[in-house]
């Protein structure tokens, strides 16, 4: 064990004497920790090129305090502990000044410690399960307050809903969201008969089971809706068996939390037109900073039918706050930007304008699209103006009492309004 | 242009209700969504013949509006003719012309409407869906058009939907009670279906006997009718499994070579597949029907190639050592996964069902879908091929021979090392031909073969390496017993107990289900 300790902390100064030795003074790094092979190299690299577009633009505009810009591109290969490797050789090693990475929950866990321990930035663009805040973490990425609570009350009062079933992937992000959901349709005087809860495992391909359960559940006189937490590619089969199984969005539709242009790309989508999407931000969205935005992003991949999605808008904030942030601050170190990065607002792509909150989370405006059979997703609700994210749901009673705030005095990121104790480092 | 449609406009005054549809059609783009309900509820009132072509139109997202003119256009975003002159223009280019949105809402609006107009079509299949519509329906105020529409049925199955659907109504109105009762019994013959329907009187107490007696029928009915469900969703399983494990059953349970690289002749089937339809889809878009028939030799003759490419520059030179073998071929199909997305990228590709292929038909009470009626057929084709050309045909007697004893295969002449490679592109072409109808079912992506591997090892080993009927039974029993075993326990458990299950068995069999005995064994 020691013997080991030793070797890695001579690799790691090895590493940083002689990339600090080369280190072009005259740009600023930024690390790129996005899967780019296995499996979730799917979703993962689109994140990349959308983060070596903004890197490239700003350069355009002149760089950032006077330097050009340095995008550290690594592949963590969908590979948990690799990501906590990559990311420390991004820190120690290229000496990046924030990192923009990570989609799967656990990567983002694997590597908080690292960033913790070497005092660096992360921002990550993905929404996700709540139920965590961290100094040096900036989540752009909707929380399920932002997300899931608005989905099932658009269901509630604009389809009438009464029965439930909570469908999704056997993993910490849906279990948590269903979780939380389950707590608000129970406190929302929804019976627990009238919910149902399914799980199952990654990449699950047979979908038949458990969709006729859907099915009988929904045929028992009350308008019933499916909210999915389902993941990645076993939407796919889930999808076709509703098809041909006969359940049409206009009798049991199925809201999903983890569907965009993205996927849709890569299916026959006739079987999905109607289902309902729940994100922050859909392509069809017609604003004026969208639309230069899809031109840009359509133009720097040369790909003309190129889709742009949720967490690439994530991505797009998350870097405009940072640049923002360095610019006030003057400089690029941690301290200094992570103060300057609460209350910075951009703007974001549905014509709003987006600010860093003091839990690190931002506010977002919530739409629900329909899905249409080009693969687009068309808005048929959205919140009144802007939802603040919040990291501890409010519906959970463990979680109830916990705010984050990383601004003096209180500066504590799980701190309990109950008894006035920052709970500190566990997570 | 405009002239015309104008000229044709001044014509339409004549009829009031027509001009009354020609101006409703022009405000459907106005306004939001509720707005557009309204006037979608005065076109279903206005009894224009055009009524189920507009709203059809309207629903899948085939009518278009010019935000500037106000015209309204028909058809498909590249190919629009003007809704009410059937002109047709050349508007592609014109970025005014939106398409009029509707929501789920508005499409239950239109279809209630136009189903519940087909009851007198003097289409069986039409004046069906309008009985089965009536019955999820079930809106006391149309009881007596239900009634009337019975009267005039004469197909048998309509007039049985009808008759159940006039019973689902009866429980809302205010009918008497022995009427009710009477209509309860009838609905519990149906089973699950009933449930629905009769959940509206299960507060009445007058009723609450029947009621109660219904439920107990129901539920009989529905035990027998879930326990044929999942002995089917078993057997569909089943047919999955063993299309993607009898490649293996040739390369590994024949061959015996560990071909991790398996569930990559299974991807590069699907993405042949893909290829193909992309293909039709550019150039003879009236074949798309037909593609996958045109799919399936190519695929295997595609994964057969890449198959005997491996044997000859990796295989052959490995056989007698298993772990170099495994670690070899897990290198090659990293190495065909990686060149699949840099060819294809990392997303999902879109494979197409063709009509015959969607949808599902009911059958004494179980809901067969027809993709997994012909994947259960194309399996048990490919597995009677398979038998019929390993036992019948002279390259198959050889590739026994080979495999049961090489040297004394060798010295009767056969060229043995021929045969390997044959052998295992055979494995990999029907590995090719699993792909083409998973791709029908799955995800058509790089990772596809992941998931496939390890169930196709776990057939293969539970049935009794070298043995075909071994690998059938193996596929069955396990398919059979994951879908007994997941209503009860969920998902994630099924496969737990399976997997658990596979290993205690293994303990006491370690040859599997229909072990070889013998010499050809060692």
């Amino acid at each position: 064990m020691k013997i080991r300790n030793k070797i890695a902390l001579t690799l790691s100064l090895t590493t940083f004497l002689s990339t600090s030795l080369f280190a072009d003074e005259d740009t600023i790094k930024v690390g790129v920790l996005h899967s780019l092979s296995g499996t979730m190299a799917i979703s993962e690299t689109t994140l990349k090129d959308g983060m070596l577009m903004l890197i490239e633009e700003q350069n355009k505009k002149g760089g950032l305090l006077g330097k050009q810009l340095e995008a550290v591109v690594v592949d963590p290969a969908s590979d948990w502990p690799l990501f906590a490797e990559k990311a420390r050789e991004l820190i120690e090693g290229e000496q990046v000044d924030a990192v923009f990475g990570c989609w799967t929950s656990v990567s983002r866990k694997s590597v908080l410690p690292v960033f913790e321990e070497l005092n660096s930035i992360l921002f990550y663009p993905v929404q996700y399960e709540g139920e965590e805040s961290q100094r040096n973490v900036f989540y752009t990425g909707a929380a399920p307050n932002q997300q899931a609570i608005p989905a099932v009350d658009y269901l509630m009062d604009e389809e009438s809903v009464e029965r439930w079933v909570l469908a999704g992937t056997d993993y910490v992000y849906p279990r948590t969201t269903n979780k939380i959901l389950e707590a608000y349709l129970i406190s929302k005087g929804v019976a627990a008969e009238d919910i149902m809860i399914n799980y199952t495992p990654f990449g699950h391909s047979d979908w038949q089971t458990i969709v006729s359960d859907i099915k009988a559940f929904g045929s028992e006189g009350k308008k019933t809706a499916v909210v999915s937490t389902i993941n990645g590619d076993a939407n796919v089969p889930f999808y076709k068996e509703l098809g041909n199984q006969g359940v049409e969005a206009t009798d049991i539709p199925v809201v999903a939390f983890s569907v965009g242009e993205e996927e849709l790309a890569g299916l026959d989508t006739e079987p999905l037109v109607g289902h309902l999407a729940a994100w922050n931000y859909f392509m069809s969205v017609e604003s004026p900073t969208n639309e230069e935005f899809i031109k840009t992003w359509q133009e720097f991949t040369g790909d003309a039918e190129r889709v742009t999605n949720d967490p690439l808008e994530a991505s797009y904030i998350g870097f405009n706050m940072w640049v923002k942030a360095v610019e006030a601050a003057g400089t690029t170190d941690t301290d200094a930007v992570i103060d300057a990065l609460v209350g910075v607002e951009v703007p974001n792509l549905t014509g709003g304008t987006s600010v860093m909150l003091k839990n690190h989370h931002i506010t977002k405006p919530v739409l629900v699209g329909e899905i249409q059979d080009d693969g687009q997703l068309d808005v048929v609700w959205e919140t009144d103006g802007l939802v603040e994210g919040d990291a501890w749901s409010d519906y959970l009673a463990e979680s109830k009492p916990l705010i984050s705030d990383w601004t003096d005095p209180v500066n504590c990121g799980n701190f309990n309004t109950e008894t006035n104790t920052c709970i500190g480092a566990e997570q | 242009m405009k002239l015309l449609g104008f000229f044709l406009l001044l014509l339409f005054p004549l009829y009031a209700g027509a001009q009354n549809f020609e101006s409703l059609v022009r405000e459907l783009p106005n306004g939001g969504y509720s707005e557009r309900g309204e006037v979608i509820s005065q076109i279903l009132k206005s009894g224009d013949k055009r009524i189920v072509i507009t709203l059809q139109a309207l629903s899948d997202g085939a009518l278009y509006a010019s935000e500037e003119t106000g015209d309204i256009f028909i058809g498909e975003k590249d190919d629009l003719v003007d809704f009410f002159t059937q002109e047709n223009l050349d508007v592609t280019s014109d970025s005014s012309i939106k398409k009029i949105k509707v929501n789920n809402k508005l499409r239950r609006l239109i279809q209630t409407g136009i189903i519940q107009a087909q009851h007198f079509s003097p289409l069986v299949s039409d004046r069906m869906q309008a009985a089965e519509h009536a019955f999820k329906d079930a809106d006391p105020e149309r009881i007596e058009i239900l009634q009337e529409a019975l009267v005039q049925e004469q197909d048998e199955s309509v007039t049985a939907e009808l008759k159940q659907a006039i019973n689902a109504t009866i429980l809302k109105t205010d009918a008497d009670i022995e009427m009710k009762k009477q209509a309860i019994l009838e609905l519990s013959a149906l089973g699950a279906k009933a449930r629905s329907p009769l959940s509206v009187i299960a507060d009445v107490p007058e009723l609450s006997e029947a009621y109660e007696e219904a439920l107990l029928i129901i539920k009989n009915k529905e035990r027998v009718q879930k326990f044929g469900q999942n002995m089917w969703y078993g057997l569909s399983l089943g047919s999955v499994l063993l299309l993607a494990a009898i490649g293996l059953a040739i390369t590994f349970g024949v061959m015996g070579v560990i071909n991790m690289a398996h569930g990559e002749m299974i991807m590069i089937g699907a993405y042949t597949t893909y290829v193909v339809q992309e293909i039709i889809r550019n150039n003879a878009p009236a074949l798309f029907e037909y593609s996958l028939f045109i799919a399936i030799p190519c695929a295997f003759v595609i994964a057969g190639l890449v198959g005997v490419v491996i044997e000859r520059f990796v295989v052959r030179y490995l056989y007698g050592r298993p772990l170099e073998t495994l670690l070899a071929t897990w290198g090659v199909s990293l190495i065909l996964q990686q060149l699949t997305r840099s060819i294809f990228g990392p997303n999902n590709r879109e494979v197409g069902n063709p009509a015959w292929m969607s949808g599902s038909v009911e059958f004494i009470g179980i809901n067969f879908t027809w993709s997994r009626v012909w994947i259960l057929i194309f399996a048990t084709v490919i597995f009677l091929s398979l038998m019929w050309f390993l036992n019948k045909t002279l390259f198959g007697t050889q590739i026994r021979a080979v495999t049961q004893n090489r040297s004394m295969a060798a010295n009767m002449g056969i060229s043995t090392g021929k045969v390997d490679a044959l052998a295992f592109g055979l494995g990999a072409g029907i590995a090719g031909l699993a792909g083409v109808a998973l791709s029908q079912i799955d995800n058509v992506s790089p990772n596809l073969g992941q998931g496939y591997i390890v169930d196709s090892f776990m057939v293969v080993v539970f049935g009794g390496a070298g043995s075909l009927w071994g690998t059938v039974f193996g596929a069955l029993t396990l398919g059979v017993a994951t879908k007994l075993f997941e209503p009860v326990v969920g998902a994630v458990m099924a496969k737990i107990i399976i997997l658990v299950g596979i290993i205690l068995f293994i303990q006491r069999k370690p040859r599997g289900l229909f072990a070889i005995r013998g010499r050809a064994a060692e």
